[in-house]
């Protein structure tokens, strides 16, 4: 398998468990491009870790197909092609008799790797992750709070450096406040690294975030709707997914823009809100409403006015 | 008398030490070798049964029903199979000490966190290296705790051997005519210390296999 990014397609794949008549993943198909960020939500149900798992062959599939950059899953010795994707759950699961060191280096050990490089690697990992590369290598998971486990959870899945990382509910168990920092870290990560990730999630809020493209399912594991947040928000495809994306989502909607993204009328410095060019439009308009006020002035990253945005703007 | 027995016993371990010294070994001898080969059946099967999540209600079923029945017994159901001798009492003591290792290996490797099981067989470890790797060191504790049941139930029972010829401590203990009941309290006290010891020797690797798998926790 490259570890560029690798382009992942569910082609009619169907899991129905041994003794049960319906389905836990119904004929899904659905192509993730490439370096994507692919969100899988839905209600309990749904089948959207029952999909994630098929990927890696934790389930066996019970008919159809899983592709990773046109070759079977099933073509792959099950062992390499674990080893060949980043896997990283929702309890993170790290050996508490290990180091982080000895946790990270989980895979690269298997692969047969060199000390120095497996050293290496762990530091690279764990500044990427933004853990500190000498203190926490020598620790243990139980000197670390849980945001920081979730953190070495994900430098371990990325120690081989994958072309896919399978990630189910990763901060599901994570307070609200560190949970929407490993978010932003996450994407800022994705960045640098762009993998090909399938992301398990039953938050729409965090599904809208960090996906490029939302995959919902419906009970019995049947794709309602496959679309970009945007898409999925403006235009849904019928009420399950409507209800399910909730009665604010023309506010939601507003999450994916920032100030910048819209046309300003020209700055008129009047005593007007000052906000920066990467403030989302829903953040915006709260803004508006609390102050009671019409416009806002944009200001660039150093504090320089870029222009007005009207209120009517924000919702246009 | 018993009292006077009790300083005789101390009056005798001093002018028979070399006696004791040479049951003690055997004694010693029949059961660690007695539990080296318990630990050969009980631990695999244990292992694997446990790192599957069932099957232990028939092992120990069938484990549970040779320790039913008692050691003299068994003993002497051994003689008409492997004759008098060591091997004969070494089954008897493997019979016995087989149930709880293989309990406590069961439970020491199936309570493992699942988790921790599931991340490893999804970041790529073969099945034999779960079990090597992560279940087997984080459940050394529990497992080694069920070796010293063992070991105290063996030690204490491998005496009855000198009732068949088996020699060792018992040996003293069968033959009040000529060791005297000094002699029999004083291999009874060495039977004691030597189960005692044997528990606190395996004690000290158990704490210390503890503190290495849940360091600082």
């Amino acid at each position: 398998m490259p570890t560029e990014a690798a382009e992942l397609v569910f082609d009619e794949a169907t899991k129905v468990y041994p003794g049960r008549d319906a389905a836990a993943v119904d004929h899904l198909s659905l192509t993730v491009p490439a370096g994507e960020i692919c969100v899988l939500v839905g209600p309990s149900g749904g089948g959207k870790t029952t999909a994630l798992k098929l990927v890696n062959r934790l389930i066996p599939l019970t008919s159809g197909y899983i592709r990773i950059d046109g070759r079977q899953i099933g073509d792959y010795d099950v062992t390499e092609l674990r080893r060949s994707i980043g896997y990283v759950i929702q309890q993170v699961g790290l050996f508490p008799h290990m180091t982080i060191e000895g946790n990270i280096g989980t895979v690269p050990r298997l692969l047969g790797w060199k000390r120095e490089r497996i050293r290496d690697r762990v530091g690279e990992l764990l500044e990427l992750v933004g853990l500190d590369p000498e203190e926490d290598r020598k620790r243990f998971p139980a000197e670390l709070s849980g945001g920081q486990r979730q953190r070495v959870g994900l430098a371990r899945a990325l120690a081989a450096n994958p072309a896919l990382m399978l990630m189910d509910e990763p901060f599901g168990a994570i307070d609200p406040i560190v949970r929407a920092r490993l978010q932003d870290e996450f994407l800022r990560l994705h960045r640098e690294v762009r993998k090909t990730v399938v992301f398990v999630t039953h938050d729409v809020d965090e599904a809208i975030k960090v996906g490029d493209r939302i995959a919902i399912l419906r009970e019995g594991g049947r794709l309602a709707q496959y679309d970009t947040p945007q898409q999925i928000l403006e235009h849904p495809v019928d009420d399950f997914v409507a209800d399910f994306v909730g009665r604010d989502r023309a506010l939601k909607a507003l999450t994916l823009k920032t100030l910048g993204d819209l046309e300003l009328s020209p700055a008129t410095d009047d005593g007007l809100p000052r906000l920066s060019a990467d403030t989302s439009l829903r953040d915006a308009l709260a803004v508006a409403v609390a102050e009671r006020r019409e416009a806002l002035l944009v200001v660039g990253p150093d504090g320089s006015p870029l222009g007005v945005a009207k209120r009517e703007d924000l919702l246009r | 008398m018993v009292s006077s027995a009790f300083v005789d016993a101390f009056r005798f371990m001093p002018s028979h030490f070399s006696l004791l010294l040479e049951k003690a070994a055997q004694t010693a001898e029949l059961a660690f070798a007695a539990l080296a080969i318990a630990l050969l059946i009980a631990l695999p099967i244990g292992l694997w049964l446990g790192h599957r999540h069932r099957g232990l209600p028939l092992a120990l079923g069938v484990s549970s029903l040779g320790r039913s029945l008692p050691s003299v017994v068994l003993i002497g159901l051994g003689i008409a199979i492997l004759g008098v001798g060591f091997w004969n009492n070494a089954l008897a003591l493997v019979v016995l000490a087989v149930p709880p290792i293989l309990t406590n290996t069961y439970f020491a490797v199936e309570g493992v966190d699942s988790d921790a099981v599931e991340a490893a067989r999804g970041i790529g470890l073969t099945e034999t290296q779960i079990l090597t790797r992560v279940e087997l060191p984080l459940g050394l504790p529990l497992l080694l705790a069920g070796l010293r049941i063992a070991a105290v139930f063996v030690i204490a029972t491998a005496t009855i051997a000198g009732i068949f010829g088996g020699g060792g401590l018992g040996d003293i203990m069968a033959r009040q005519v000529t060791y005297g009941l000094g002699g029999v309290f004083a291999a009874a006290i060495w039977v004691a210390g030597l189960a005692l010891l044997t528990a606190a020797a395996l004690a000290l690797v158990q704490r210390a296999a503890s503190r290495r798998m849940a360091p600082r926790a």
